[in-house]
């Protein structure tokens, strides 16, 4: 997402990393009234996202991140660890309390709505399923959400496998806290790829913005000019240093010792 | 109601609005529970779930059994340190549950003086014992009587049945 260019805090990385797409997504969060989705088709370069208490250590393949300069980004938002690339399809919905009649502000209930939303999308594709927390086809996750919810608005954003780059997913471990539905497979088992569903990314997009057209009157804007004036505004959406990575290491290996 | 749009390349930013009239869904069942959760009495409560017992010059503040279910399991949670001033409505940490991080706001405005330190090995003491041992943090409040104006027990209920009944 090119929303990296916010001035907003911390966003360094000049590119664009998922520091930047999560960073402005937390600032329309947080600093506007408005109900916004905000699609971001890819990033590079492949950059590791984390949960809010997501930790390194068990998550990630440290040494060959560092080795390999992977960028890894704490994110504002629960959920999982994903490593996101050209790829990855975000898609974001931020919403007032009130925006969607009877939606109770709560996790459970706004990925009651999503699926929902995201079924019209999808079922026409494939076997579509919302599967505990996750989107898959049959038994095949192909999104993975996280959630944010303030008292009065909340922030709901999946990153859509499109398509992946298998090499990328050695960065990750797998997960102590796995979804029931995983039963241990590896992430290619456990995966699947969106273009092997659906014949292009622009009918998938356009699938969700006619989507959100049921519930919502839709408008193109230009989010840069919304977020431009905010310069006080400081993300903690976090793009961990090389520093921060291998004092992790380092600590680890001190306490085996 | 009102939803933009933005998009980079190939994607959209979308600001997005109600559409009133014929396009409004009709109101779909996205809670399937219904009220059933414990409130005690004695505590004040808030519309946004957290609960208050006020004695002896310091608060003691929690999420309610009815947030907590709502929630699912508590994975995590973050609180301000002691000294922290928090204000009455305003988000002083969060919990995360089932891919989500939740604001928690204090019921009143005063000074952090204690918190409970269990809940970093424990999160999960908010589902067993929200109102006992998954207590938040404990405050000094700045304005005695402030929490007079929350919900008491039965208000609360109610508030909760009609936000179920939807």
């Amino acid at each position: 997402m090119t929303h990296g260019r916010s001035k907003a805090g911390s966003l360094a990385g000049g590119n664009d990393a998922g520091d930047a797409c999560n960073g402005s997504e937390e600032q329309l969060l947080r600093c506007t009234a408005d109900n916004w989705c905000v699609i971001n088709d890819g990033t590079a370069p492949p950059t590791i996202v984390m949960g809010v208490s997501g930790r390194v250590s068990e998550l990630v393949k440290i040494q060959a991140v560092l080795q390999d300069q992977v960028p890894v980004v704490r994110r504002f938002s629960g959920g999982g660890t994903v490593i996101v690339d050209q790829g990855t399809v975000f898609v974001t919905v931020i919403c007032n309390k009130a925006a969607v009649a009877g939606l109770q502000p709560f996790p459970r209930d706004i990925m009651s709505w999503s699926g929902q939303l995201y079924g019209k999308v999808f079922d026409r594709f494939g076997e579509f399923h919302l599967r505990e927390n996750d989107y898959a086809f049959s038994h095949r996750k192909f999104g993975g959400n996280a959630q944010s919810i303030t008292k009065n608005r909340w922030v709901h954003h999946t990153s859509f496998l499109w398509d992946y780059d298998v090499k990328n997913m050695d960065y990750l471990k797998i997960p102590k806290r796995a979804p029931e539905y995983r039963l241990a497979r590896n992430h290619t088992d456990f995966l699947c790829r969106m273009k092997e569903y659906m014949p292009s990314r622009s009918i998938f997009t356009d699938g969700v913005i006619m989507a959100l057209g049921e519930h919502f009157s839709v408008q193109p804007t230009d989010l840069q000019t919304v977020l431009s004036d905010d310069e006080e505004f400081v993300p903690s959406t976090k793009l961990l240093s090389q520093h921060d990575l291998e004092e992790i290491v380092y600590s680890k290996e001190s306490l085996r010792v | 109601m009102a939803l933009r749009l933005w998009a980079r390349s190939a994607a959209n930013a979308l600001k997005l609005s109600g559409t009133g009239g014929a396009r409004a869904a009709a109101a779909p069942a996205f809670s399937i529970s219904r009220f059933v959760s414990t409130v005690h009495d004695g505590l004040k409560y808030t519309q946004s779930h957290e609960w208050v017992k006020t004695g002896d010059g310091v608060a003691t503040v929690g999420i309610t059994d009815h947030a907590q279910d709502h929630l699912g399991e508590v994975v995590f949670v973050e609180l301000p340190e002691p000294g922290t001033t928090v204000s009455a409505g305003a988000s002083f940490g969060n919990v995360e549950s089932v891919k989500a991080t939740s604001d928690v706001n204090s019921p009143i405005s005063g000074e952090v003086v204690e918190v409970n330190s269990k809940l970093s090995e424990t999160p999960g003491l908010i589902n067993t014992s929200p109102y006992e041992d998954g207590w938040m943090i404990k405050v000094k409040p700045s304005s005695p009587g402030e929490a007079d104006a929350l919900l008491d027990a039965a208000k609360y209920t109610k508030h909760c049945e009609e936000e179920d009944a939807h």
